[in-house]
């Protein structure tokens, strides 16, 4: 492939965050999306933090799986694909720590409204399902693509958690049934935001 | 091989140090906040070095404003003023501090963290709050799990302090060295020691380490805290209502009484659970034969489990219910598991005493 396919790229994306979208679509990620999507400020900032995350982790483990782990990589001969779970949560959890750092140090406001999720982005499925899907035989993108994809998911899940958040600050109002308040509107509507999101299918192909 | 053994060994170290290299690098510049200046009641500033605790960073200058929670935040002890450099107030705060106290800036100085230059207020009396180095003078036990512990001053130093009052101990940990409050059983009368009752609590970081220290052992502590102030006219009668390690301050309040204001009529209701627990009465009794205005009422929950108890039964805001008249100045003393403190103000209420003249520690 010479230069970048951009329209390839724009498919891969949008593919993402619509079609295959990370928590609608795929049902990842949903222990912190219904912990945090309460108000709309720490939606947006667990989002961002998750997509940074997944960006950074999946491109940075993709290159790792193709150069190092598989068998004949250009820098180590050794079939070292049994590795993989485990590099890849050590990347992982050093990028969350350094996430971290970054929030403590620049917001410690939101470091504080995230509270016990900011470290739990490391046992996200969210980011770790990225992290593995983008290493999948059939699904060998290339690093561009890769790239793409990884952001697209994690736009996704913000996008999803935002929505949610939204919805649930309406709820605030509406008289919901005793039995179903709190978790189990929450897991409902999901259901139906999921129901909602198959309308994008086959709208474009990963 | 050899060879695939090294490359997997090698890679998950490499991945691994790598990482480690990178974290400890944004440590570096990203926890780094530099030298801070904290001034303190318009003294001179003193510098700190950034990312701790503001209570650590006044406790390393000898400040020492309370704290019975040794920086957890949950006493709510420690408010200051904070004018300037605080960053917003975290919601661990916002529990403990009213309208009024937020209008002036008040934060719990456990909760704030030094990024920045700094200009704070703190009470004026806690600036002469001490710090006191002591040796263990004795330590006995007088029921099965608590004990009196009595530690001398280094020669020359004295304590001054009201009856009713409490000392923070320094408690050594293996991480860091901790707190904890406890009121002064000792009247002020005696200015070279000072007497402490500790209850043996399971798990306990203050209690277990009261419990060990012998005799000629070293205690470090700050005070004194507190800020019940008796009030010392003859008219008014004092009513102390304690249960179980709650002896303490009111065996000051009662001895002072005793020595400086015997005129003054003093009622000490005291709830156990057998008569194991009645801690002090034999003392007590012998001291109402000299000081007669002194009212004793023991009670014991589980009187089935005591022989030979000829005195009231139940729980002591029941006694105080029973005894209490509805007519007179007085000003209660509360001391003792929040359950008990509840129970009691209702029937001090009842009985014309006001919350306000209803003093209680938190701890």
């Amino acid at each position: 492939m010479h230069g970048i396919d951009l329209g390839g790229l724009a498919v891969v994306f949008l593919a993402a965050v619509l079609t295959n979208n990370i928590l609608f679509s795929q049902f990842m990620g949903m222990c912190s999306f219904i912990a945090i999507s309460r108000s709309m400020k720490t939606a947006v900032g667990m989002g961002l933090a998750v997509t940074f995350v997944t960006f950074c982790t999946t491109v940075l483990n993709y290159w790792i799986h193709e150069a190092i782990l598989v068998a004949d990589a250009p820098l180590c001969k050794t079939d070292l694909t049994y590795l993989t779970f485990l590099v890849f949560i050590m990347t992982i959890a050093g990028f969350v720590q350094l996430v971290e750092m970054v929030l403590e140090r620049f917001s410690p406001m939101l470091h504080f409204n995230l509270g016990i999720y900011l470290p739990l982005i490391t046992v996200n499925c969210a980011v770790l399902g990225v992290n593995l899907f983008v290493i999948q035989g059939e699904r060998q993108m290339g690093l561009a693509k890769t790239g793409a994809y990884a952001l697209g998911s994690g736009l996704g899940w913000l996008m999803a958690i935002c929505l949610m958040a939204g919805i649930r600050q309406r709820l605030e109002h509406a008289d919901i049934p005793r039995p179903l308040r709190g978790l189990g509107i929450t897991v409902i509507i999901t259901g139906l935001m999921a129901m909602a999101f198959m309308g994008f299918t086959d709208m474009v192909k990963l | 091989m050899m060879m695939e053994y090294a490359s997997a060994i090698a890679v998950l170290c490499g991945v691994g140090g790598i990482l480690t290299v990178a974290l400890l690098i944004a440590n570096r510049f990203l926890c780094n906040y530099g030298p801070c200046e904290v001034r303190v009641n318009d003294k001179d500033p003193f510098t700190v070095e950034g990312g701790g605790k503001l209570l650590d960073a006044l406790y390393d200058q000898k400040i020492f404003i309370p704290s019975a929670c040794g920086g957890q935040g949950t006493c709510g002890f420690c408010k200051v003023c904070v004018t300037a450099g605080g960053g917003p107030t975290l919601p661990t705060e916002l529990a403990f501090l009213n309208d009024q106290e937020r209008a002036v800036q008040t934060r719990l100085a456990c909760q704030v963290k030094v990024k920045e230059d700094m200009v704070i207020h703190v009470k004026e009396e806690f600036l002469d709050v001490k710090e006191f180095l002591t040796t263990v003078r004795s330590s006995r036990l007088i029921t099965g799990d608590t004990r009196e512990i009595v530690l001398s001053l280094a020669a020359g130093e004295m304590i001054d302090f009201r009856p009713g009052q409490y000392v923070q101990v320094f408690v050594p940990g293996q991480k860091e060295t901790t707190f904890r409050a406890y009121s002064l059983a000792s009247p002020p009368s005696r200015k070279d020691e000072i007497e402490l009752l500790i209850r043996l609590i399971p798990g306990g970081l203050g209690s277990t380490y009261l419990h060990t220290v012998a005799e000629g052992d070293e205690v470090h502590f700050t005070g004194p805290y507190g800020e019940f102030e008796l009030d010392e006219d003859e008219g008014t009668e004092l009513i102390c209502v304690g249960g179980g390690c709650g002896m303490a301050p009111m065996r000051s309040l009662v001895r002072h009484l005793a020595e400086a204001n015997p005129n003054k009529v003093c009622r000490l209701f005291f709830g156990a659970r057998t008569a194991e627990d009645a801690m002090y009465l034999d003392d007590f009794q012998a001291l109402a034969k000299e000081y007669p205005n002194l009212k004793l009422v023991y009670a014991l929950s589980e009187p089935e489990h005591s022989q030979g108890w000829d005195g009231e039964t139940g729980f002591i805001h029941e006694s105080v219910n029973r005894h209490l008249g509805l007519e007179g100045k007085r000003q209660a003393f509360l001391c003792g598991p929040p359950l008990m403190i509840e129970a009691t103000q209702r029937v001090l209420q009842d009985k014309g005493i006001p919350k306000e003249d209803a003093f209680y520690d938190e701890f």
